[in-house]
């Protein structure tokens, strides 16, 4: 009996329930979807992410003060009716600047997942398909960034970063945040590059290109967009990081970093100068990787979190 | 199994030497270490600031290559890795910096690969029940947040520890009490308490990651028909699953274990910079605001070595597990 108990009885089961019940062949959509609708973590990610980017459009429309206001009256308050989150030490408040600095790493997060995501399904499928030397080189390119901590090269990196905007950030994180994916679509565009209808489009003449963009990109593509959701978690994490360190988003832009970094002195004595900034991050990192995970386990229920 | 380890040696070897030269060259080319000279009052004049940057090997005017030479000549013909801007030797900046690192790396590390391991296995045996469900949502919150957020939480708990116990319980600032009197006793328990909040930080880091990898390859092997023929063949549940489950979900965490190393170094040298040690991260950053490129290739070189004996580790593990690998 124990051993039946064992037995990893699980996602598997919500999508044959639906093959066997519907009358018309099932899609991989649909397939997906129904696991998906069935696993609470894909919900709690979900209502949690639509909640947060919810609330960082309209968060400061009900609200009086903005990110750049002075209460000289309430400086160093804690939270009150009048400022929800407290104020810092020169009466800045520090509701109206989590939302602030929320957008600013939403963005960042939302716009570097998807960009990793391309540069990995172009880099992986391109070293997969071609083989030969560009496989050897890519591979040997991306083992070595993997040796060579990433954050230690932002750091290196922001004295070029720092003169240009915030929105030069967003390419250093996707420039660096590609590399595991793109050995996992390597792999993938291996075993795809032997099947037929690959080779046959190879020999009625198709040009390598047209083969990578039409039939090997749109086969790994659910991998993809696993990994521009968990890439979105990932580059919120490195971005605030690097700002909390001042490599990051600079002076006059605020962001969760940059947040967090001013509040971390009076992080024992004040603090929700740090902890309500800490926990809106977490709990969007969090949300973002709930998704994520959900999805993964609903794209194929067979494969462990070892993704290479 | 000595060939197959000789092999992996080799590649990471090779692999860090590149990775330490790349880093040497990246540093020289995005780093200005004139600028510091040319904020001064009064202004030194350029031959001095030339006869100085010449001095460290890092004058911008001669050409990378030549630098790159220069330094791998004095490495291998005098074991130097040239100066710091300070003038002292890297190396021996790096020797009384290290052992900080190490200790903290060396703990925490080996913490979070046991916690991490039993915690997976634990959850993956009660895979969907209570306890497997908290694990997980835990380890995703633990994932999802920063380090140096999970560092600070912790100075804010142990603030409020000591401050309701009334004494100063937890210490957690720097890496030991400056000026403390008492014997190799006191020192050693000064350190240890210094040691705790850090290593928990970077303990727990480690656990949540390490944790959801070894869950997932339990329970692959779970399923697996050759649990089921231990259990028929009348072997308990638990020495089924210790001695031919657990051993099997092993292996794949061995590979794991030497590609997450670089992240482990990337998240010691973050709670290092949160809990102020005067460690090698702190030595990492130092150099790049200040420009040092000496200083900033000996601390990737460090790393490097440090990835270099890691992965040979989880080599030599990977082999004594799994004996496919020692024909």
């Amino acid at each position: 009996m124990s051993m039946i108990e064992e037995m990893p009885i699980a996602d598997t089961s919500a999508g044959t329930q639906d093959v066997i019940r519907s009358a018309k062949p099932v899609s991989r959509f649909r397939l997906v979807l129904s696991r998906l609708r069935s696993t609470p973590r894909f919900w709690v990610g979900i209502v949690g992410l639509g909640a947060i980017i919810l609330w960082a459009v309209f968060g400061l429309v009900p609200y009086a003060w903005n990110a750049t206001d002075l209460d000289v009256y309430n400086m160093g308050s804690s939270p009150t009716a009048l400022h929800w989150f407290g104020t810092s030490d020169i009466g800045e408040d520090i509701y109206a600047q989590t939302i602030v600095g929320l957008r600013k790493s939403l963005v960042i997060g939302l716009l570097v997942g998807p960009l990793a995501a391309i540069v990995a399904g172009i880099v992986g499928a391109v070293a997969g398909y071609l083989g030969g030397w560009w496989d050897r080189v890519i591979i040997w390119f991306i083992d070595l960034l993997l040796v060579l901590p990433s954050l230690f090269l932002f750091i290196l990196l922001s004295p070029i970063f720092k003169s240009l905007s915030w929105v030069a950030l967003i390419f250093l994180l996707a420039g660096f945040g590609w590399m595991i994916m793109a050995r996992v679509i390597r792999a993938q565009t291996m075993s795809l590059r032997e099947r037929d209808f690959i080779k046959a489009a190879r020999f009625m003449g198709v040009d390598t290109w047209t083969i990578i963009r039409r039939h090997v990109l749109p086969n790994v593509s659910s991998l993809l967009i696993i990994d521009a959701t968990l890439g979105v978690g990932g580059a919120i994490l490195s971005e605030t990081t690097l700002s909390f360190f001042g490599f990051g988003i600079q002076a006059p832009d605020v962001s969760l970093g940059t947040l967090l970094s001013a509040g971390q002195g009076a992080a024992a004595t004040r603090p929700w100068l740090f902890v309500f900034p800490a926990a809106i991050l977490v709990f969007t990192v969090l949300s973002a990787s709930l998704v994520g995970d959900a999805l993964r386990d609903a794209v194929d229920p067979t494969s462990g979190v070892n993704r290479d | 199994m000595i060939g197959f380890i000789v092999k992996r040696f080799i590649n990471y070897a090779i692999l860090s030497a590149i990775a330490t030269l790349s880093a040497y060259v990246l540093a020289s080319l995005i780093l200005n270490p004139a600028g510091r000279y040319l904020g001064r009052n009064p202004r030194p004049s350029d031959e001095t600031i030339n006869a100085i940057l010449n001095g460290l090997g890092v004058n911008p005017h001669t050409p990378v290559i030549e630098r790159l030479w220069t330094w791998l000549v004095n490495l291998v013909t005098h074991g130097s890795l040239g100066d710091t801007i300070h003038n002292t030797s890297v190396i021996s900046e790096m020797t009384a910096r290290a052992g900080t690192s190490l200790r903290l790396l060396i703990l925490g590390t080996i913490i979070a690969a046991i916690v991490g391991v039993v915690i997976g296995v634990w959850g993956a045996v009660r895979q969907y029940k209570f306890s497997d469900q908290a694990i997980s949502y835990a380890s995703f919150t633990v994932l999802a947040t920063p380090s140096f957020v999970l560092g600070i939480l912790l100075m804010i708990v142990a603030t409020f520890v000591n401050s309701t116990l009334g004494i100063q319980l937890i210490n957690f600032t720097g890496e030991y009490t400056a000026g403390l009197d008492g014997g190799w006793w006191v020192h050693f328990w000064d350190r240890a308490a210094h040691l705790l909040l850090p290593t928990i930080s970077l303990a727990l880091m480690g656990a949540a990651g390490y944790s959801r990898y070894q869950r997932s390859a339990m329970l692959d092997v779970l399923s697996a028909d050759y649990i089921r023929t231990a259990r028929s063949k009348g072997r308990t549940r638990g020495s089924a699953l210790v001695r031919h489950g657990v051993r099997v979900a092993l292996i794949p965490m061995s590979t794991y274990f030497a590609y997450s190393f670089a992240t482990v170094l990337a998240g010691a040298a973050v709670t290092e910079l949160v809990f102020s040690w005067h460690g090698m991260g702190e030595m990492l950053v130092q150099a790049i605001t200040q420009s040092d490129i000496n200083a900033f290739t000996g601390a990737i070189l460090f790393n490097a070595i440090l990835v270099l004996i890691a992965g040979t580790l989880s080599d030599v593990v990977y082999a004594a597990l799994d004996p496919r690998v020692r024909v």
